[in-house]
């Protein structure tokens, strides 16, 4: 017990005194709230910019519906015929030309269809707005001669909001939904970088001991079973390190940036009593959001399969590191870890958004190599704790057999030098 | 001579293959014991199982009277032929690390650790890491590693290789004062110059077998064939030689010498004794040379393994 602390301890201490731990830890969080801004920043860069339409309009029906919006701007091309008006279109001022012909009775189009011109391939969107704002005009026109009253209709209209609430009786919102995915995503996904990483930093502690040459005096004082947990234990307590760091600086990062803008937003309360009032009550659903969701479960969940899906992956990272000599030699070797951690990730976002309940996210949340990812990304929809119970034991009695496994592989591996290792050979370690 | 170390019919397989067949050895307390043989003889399997690296399919080992335990391992230092400290751990720290892994409170190892840097006077490396010290440097902390903790019983896997030649004779005399303090020492090696001047006993392993063990001078006392060499000035070589050849089974040998002697190795038969040989030689010859020839280790080595390969 005294020798596994002192390892846990050199572990730790190698691991956290790196200059290049510190680094990461303090200034990945400022690079990652950075690229967020930037990327912000970047699409808006995108969608700036009017769009200038122009339009040939051979019916005489469409003078009065189409207005200029903060994105489009529409031009009544006059008394042009199509040839002219495209020479028009493509001098390039335009971002396209729509030409609407003239229509045979009933405003029918089916002869001469409505067309759009454009040198690029048209954004989606603005067609959409096009063919809407076309079809209400024809459909009005219709509605008119067919005798309808169209002040009647508009009087009629009623608009529905559907208040979701859940059998307890508790209010949902539309948004509720988005905000379990990304928790459950985030979740799965910080889960799939820190066993990556951490997994990396066991192997390469192999592989040194290894290259060092110092295994086999460390392994004369100590079982190497003992080594190996001990450098697990050892990244995980400096995984977890990492982590609280990130969430400090996170929370610190997230107090500030709200104040800031919490500044910014001050004048157009005044201004904009209404949209003020509007953002207000959405950020106050989406903060209502998040306090309902199972968040103690969530973090609970999240250190008990970092610590199970953690030590799952990173005892085979052992004994990969214990079978090689060098870190090249390990490629062949990756594969299959990393494989799982893929499945896990993508099933897990699929199955999300689509049921999160379903026959395949429930298989993969009870698979111990994609458990931890899949089961942390369904747990803020809400999963029944026994449900949770029996994917934690798979994964842990997994566990205890990867590691059984791994200690055997590495065992004999770390004595093992110049040979390139193959699955066939590890078969038969694990039978000495 | 009480008995430290015993091992007794170990075996082990890798495998279809035999590292160790049945190998028993017994090493006295205090004193050096070689073990010897080609590369890939088994030695190093032997060596494992001692520190409880492997364990033996079969047979036992016995430590100052007792059946291995898991705690001997604190008082075994052991060297091992591939061996390296962390590249990027200070000296002292690192030093402090290993001997806290072999049961030493902090407190002991720090002492202990004073002890020898200021003995091996390298005091002011404390704070260096390993990558920083020369090959030469990086030695010396590697055997203050491996006997800092006191061991009773100290193991050394080919501790000459690597090593400086200044360096390895202050580590023989550092291995020859540390006996003197009363540790039973192990030596791997198949350097036999070494053998013959530290050791007190051998055992010899070949292909997974003990071939041969015993003090090294009872070793040699069954090896010597009973031969002299000499050296005869005569005005009449030839003659001499001819007839000497009637009489003993000679061969032509070389020495250095001052004269151009008649130089030969003369093998007697078992009913004449060294003096009468002398005698005989003295009424034909002036003789200027006269030694028992006795094989060396590395003579008998060659000798056991080539004929355990027939």
């Amino acid at each position: 017990m005294k020798n596994l602390k002192l390892i846990i301890a050199r572990e730790y201490n190698s691991r956290v005194r790196n200059k290049s731990f510190l680094i990461m830890t303090v200034l990945s969080p400022f690079i990652f709230a950075g690229l967020i801004v930037l990327v912000g920043y970047l699409s808006t860069l995108n969608r700036s910019g009017v769009r200038n339409i122009a339009v040939l309009d051979h019916s005489g029906l469409f003078e009065n519906s189409f207005e200029n919006t903060s994105k489009l701007e529409f031009t009544f091309l006059e008394a042009l015929t199509l040839e002219e008006a495209k020479t028009i279109g493509q001098s390039g001022s335009y971002y396209g030309l729509l030409h609407i012909p003239e229509p045979t009775e009933n405003f029918n189009f089916s002869n001469q269809p409505i067309e759009f011109f454009s040198d690029e391939t048209p954004n989606v969107e603005i067609i959409q707005f096009l063919e809407k704002n076309l079809s209400n005009e024809l459909t009005n026109r219709r509605l008119v001669i067919n005798g309808v009253d169209l002040e009647k209709i508009k009087e009629s209209k009623i608009s529905v909001d559907i208040r979701l609430e859940d059998f307890k009786g508790e209010h949902t919102s539309k948004m509720s939904a988005w905000i379990k995915v990304i928790f459950g995503g985030v979740a799965g996904y910080l889960l799939m970088m820190f066993i990556i990483i951490y997994g990396n930093m066991v192997m390469r502690s192999v592989i040194e001991e290894k290259t060092n040459r110092i295994i086999e005096i460390i392994i004369s004082s100590v079982k190497p079973y003992q080594l190996m947990m001990g450098k697990i234990i050892g990244n995980t307590l400096a995984g977890i390190t990492q982590f609280a760091i990130w969430v400090i600086l996170g929370g610190i990062l997230m107090a500030v940036a709200s104040s800031v803008f919490g500044m910014q937003l001050q004048p157009d309360v005044s201004a904009n009593q209404e949209a003020a009032a509007m953002a207000e009550s959405q950020m106050q659903t989406l903060i209502y959001e998040i306090m309902r969701l199972p968040l103690k479960t969530l973090i609970v969940s999240f250190f008990v399969y970092f610590i199970g899906g953690y030590f799952l992956y990173s005892s085979l990272y052992a004994a990969i590191g214990a079978a090689v000599d060098n870190e090249a030699d390990t490629q062949q070797f990756m594969f299959p870890i990393i494989v799982p951690l893929m499945l896990g990730m993508y099933v897990g976002f699929f199955s999300l958004i689509d049921n999160p309940h379903g026959t395949v996210s429930v298989i993969f949340s009870h698979i111990p190599f994609t458990s931890p990812i899949v089961m942390l990304m369904r747990i803020p929809f809400g999963v029944a704790w026994w449900e949770i119970l029996i994917s934690m034991l798979i994964l842990f009695l997994t566990f205890a057999g990867t590691v059984w496994v791994a200690a055997k592989i590495y065992r004999v591996g770390i004595l093992m030098y110049g040979k390139k290792p193959t699955y066939k050979e590890f078969i038969k370690w694990i039978k000495y | 001579m009480s008995e430290f170390l015993r091992v007794e019919n170990v075996s082990k397989k890798y495998g279809d293959y035999t590292a160790l067949n049945n190998v028993s050895i017994s090493v006295p307390s205090g004193s050096i014991f070689g073990l010897l043989g080609p590369n890939g003889a088994g030695k190093t399997t032997l060596i494992r199982i001692i520190n409880q690296i492997t364990m033996p399919d079969s047979g036992r080992v016995f430590f100052d009277g007792q059946p291995l335990r898991l705690d001997h391992v604190n008082v075994i230092g052991y060297l091992p032929e591939e061996r390296g400290l962390y590249k990027s751990m200070k000296v002292g720290e690192q030093a402090l690390y290993l001997a806290q892994l072999k049961g030493l409170s902090k407190q002991q190892a720090k002492e202990q650790l004073k002890y020898w840097f200021d003995r091996m006077e390298i005091s002011h490396w404390w704070n260096k890491k390993i990558e920083e010290l020369s090959k030469g440097m990086a030695q010396k902390v590697q055997f203050i590693v491996t006997v800092l903790h006191r061991p009773k019983l100290l193991i050394f896997d080919e501790p000459f290789s690597g090593f400086d030649p200044v360096n390895a004779n202050l580590i023989k005399n550092e291995i020859l004062k540390l006996k003197e303090d009363g540790a039973t020492v192990i030596f791997s090696t198949h350097r036999m110059e070494s053998v013959e001047e530290l050791c007190d006993n051998i055992a010899l392993i070949n292909h997974a077998n003990k071939v041969l063990d015993g003090k090294i001078t009872d070793i040699k006392r069954q090896y010597k064939s009973n031969t002299f060499e000499v050296g005869l000035l005569s005005d009449n070589p030839e003659d001499l030689k001819k007839e000497l050849k009637e009489k003993f089974a000679i061969e032509k040998t070389d020495f250095k010498s001052l004269e151009d002697e008649l130089k030969l190795n003369i093998q007697l038969p078992g009913n004449v004794s060294p003096n009468d040989l002398l005698s005989f030689l003295i009424t034909k010859a002036q003789v200027n040379h006269f030694v028992e020839v006795i094989p060396s280790i590395n003579e008998i080595f060659i000798q056991t393994v080539s004929a355990s390969k027939k």
